[in-house]
């Protein structure tokens, strides 16, 4: 059996990096976060703009910051609270604890300003990274990874040559008992029939309708007659005339093997196998809900370009075409626009397969290289208040 | 490098390697001759058959839309000419 070097993590999950991360409940506790991890920059700032203001989405919000501090590629977690928050920092704390890692927080109305707060900050953040620094890396079956998949900025090439080549490594980790990731309901718009045909059974097959079904709705609620024209202008101009056009060749990244589950946004699965995950198109929203969900490793496709990475999860990019991997080298792990070139399909495949073979075992992608860690965008219906 | 790509067997249209000139002459990979009939843009789609109005135009196997009008070999698909209401399901 294949096996990969990983950490550890007490409550038995298995990590491809030793992050120790630092979580503001809210968006007025950026700043300390940011005060810490400019004193200690191997520390990784999970910034976020929410944690307030919210109705219904705080159940999801919470679930969501609980499974990112919760995630097998990070160590320890330093919790930074404001005080007078909806999403509150002991809470997180003890939910996050739960995995038995390293868990402390503080609210910095109580320790008394920026200050105070960043200076415990930068003790106990410090302490953190000396411990994890012990854990070493052994070897695990590939059964043990999930793998995210994403596609953002995508053009007709997207479809043609990066996604059905993430297809063929997405077959190569679910038959080695691992788990793939599908999300972005907006992009499976159209091809409901395909997804239900591969649903491992009735129930899931029910969901994935009930799951395609609402997005349909949610974008025809939005936009109005304008709902069928729903992807970006980018995409239009690359030649996509129509959702379900970009949606076939989106929904391909997931390979062909049977869908044994659905997921909430950020929820963890429970099944091994190709899991689909309720989220949005919008990249970075869906990002967050793919790394909450616990992948170790995501797979983005780009046809335009796109150069975002994640806090604690590496992405590995593949681009589409020729032209635009020369162009954005820098940014880019994988060129499948060599397929337009005349290399076969499966070659691609290969290459990706063993990026992240490599990957797996600390190879920096691109995106981890740049320091492309963005913040994270949390899913949102409805307006604040 | 070829000038044109086809996904699946079943399509009748082709994705453009690069931008096409309305008036060139287009040899498929298999070997058919197409004049294009109007300037198309690089990654567009471009009809490798004569397609009826109302008919699916099929990618990846399967109907993204109907023509709202004839298409002829060559035409560029695009919103112009491409119905995306989805009235009909392939199951």
């Amino acid at each position: 059996m294949e096996t990969f070097l990983g950490y550890q993590r007490q409550n038995g999950a298995v990590g491809i990096r030793n992050h120790v991360a630092v979580l503001p409940t809210v968006a007025c506790a950026n700043g300390v976060v940011a005060a810490i991890c400019r004193a200690i920059p191997e520390a990784v700032p999970l910034y976020h703009g929410h944690g307030c203001g919210r109705g219904v989405e705080i159940a999801m919000h919470t679930r969501t910051l609980v499974n990112l501090g919760r995630h097998p590629n990070v160590a320890a977690v330093l919790i930074v609270g404001l005080g007078c928050e909806v999403i509150k920092a002991e809470a997180l704390a003890v939910a996050i604890a739960e995995t038995k890692k390293p868990v402390e927080y503080f609210n910095i109305q109580e320790l008394g300003g920026t200050r105070k707060s960043a200076a415990r900050g930068i003790d106990i953040v410090r302490r953190m990274i000396d411990d994890a620094a012990r854990c070493n890396r052994q070897p695990f079956p590939l059964e043990r990874i999930i793998m995210g998949l994403e596609c953002g900025g995508s053009d007709a090439f997207s479809g043609i040559t990066a996604n059905p080549s993430v297809g063929l490594a997405s077959d190569w980790l679910v038959d080695q008992g691992g788990t793939v990731i599908l999300t972005e309901d907006t992009e499976m718009i159209g091809t409901s029939h395909i997804l239900e045909r591969r649903a491992c059974n009735k129930e899931v097959a029910k969901k994935i309708s009930r799951m395609v079904a609402d997005a349909e709705k949610l974008t025809h609620d939005l936009l109005g007659p304008l709902a069928p024209y729903v992807i970006s202008p980018g995409n239009m101009d690359g030649g996509m005339t129509s959702i379900r056009e970009k949606s076939l060749g989106c929904i391909v990244k997931a390979g062909s093997r049977p869908i044994t589950e659905v997921i909430d946004y950020g929820e963890i699965p429970s099944k091994k196998g190709v899991v689909l995950m309720d989220g949005p198109g919008y990249d970075m929203e869906s990002m967050t809900g793919v790394a909450a969900a616990g992948c170790q490793i995501m797979i983005f496709t780009t046809g335009r370009g796109n150069p975002i990475g994640h806090p604690i999860v590496p992405v590995l990019k593949v681009a589409s075409t020729n032209k635009m991997y020369q162009h954005m080298e820098d940014d880019m792990d994988i060129n499948a626009g060599a397929i337009l070139e005349g290399s076969p399909m499966q070659d691609v495949g290969d290459q990706i397969i063993e990026k992240v073979r490599r990957v797996l075992n600390g190879e920096p992608t691109k995106a981890e290289i740049n320091q492309q860690e963005g913040i994270v965008c949390l899913y949102t219906l409805h307006p604040a208040f | 490098m070829a000038h044109v790509i086809i996904i699946n067997p079943r399509d009748n249209v082709a994705v453009t390697l690069r931008d096409l000139k309305k008036g060139e002459k287009l040899f498929l990979p298999d070997g058919r001759e197409l004049s294009v009939l109007s300037d198309i843009p690089y990654s567009h789609k471009i009809a490798l058959v004569e397609i009826p109005e109302g008919a699916d135009v099929i990618k990846y196997g399967e109907c993204i839309g109907e023509t709202k009008a004839f298409v002829h070999q060559g035409d560029w698909i695009h919103t112009h000419n491409l119905d995306i209401e989805q009235k009909k399901e392939q199951v």
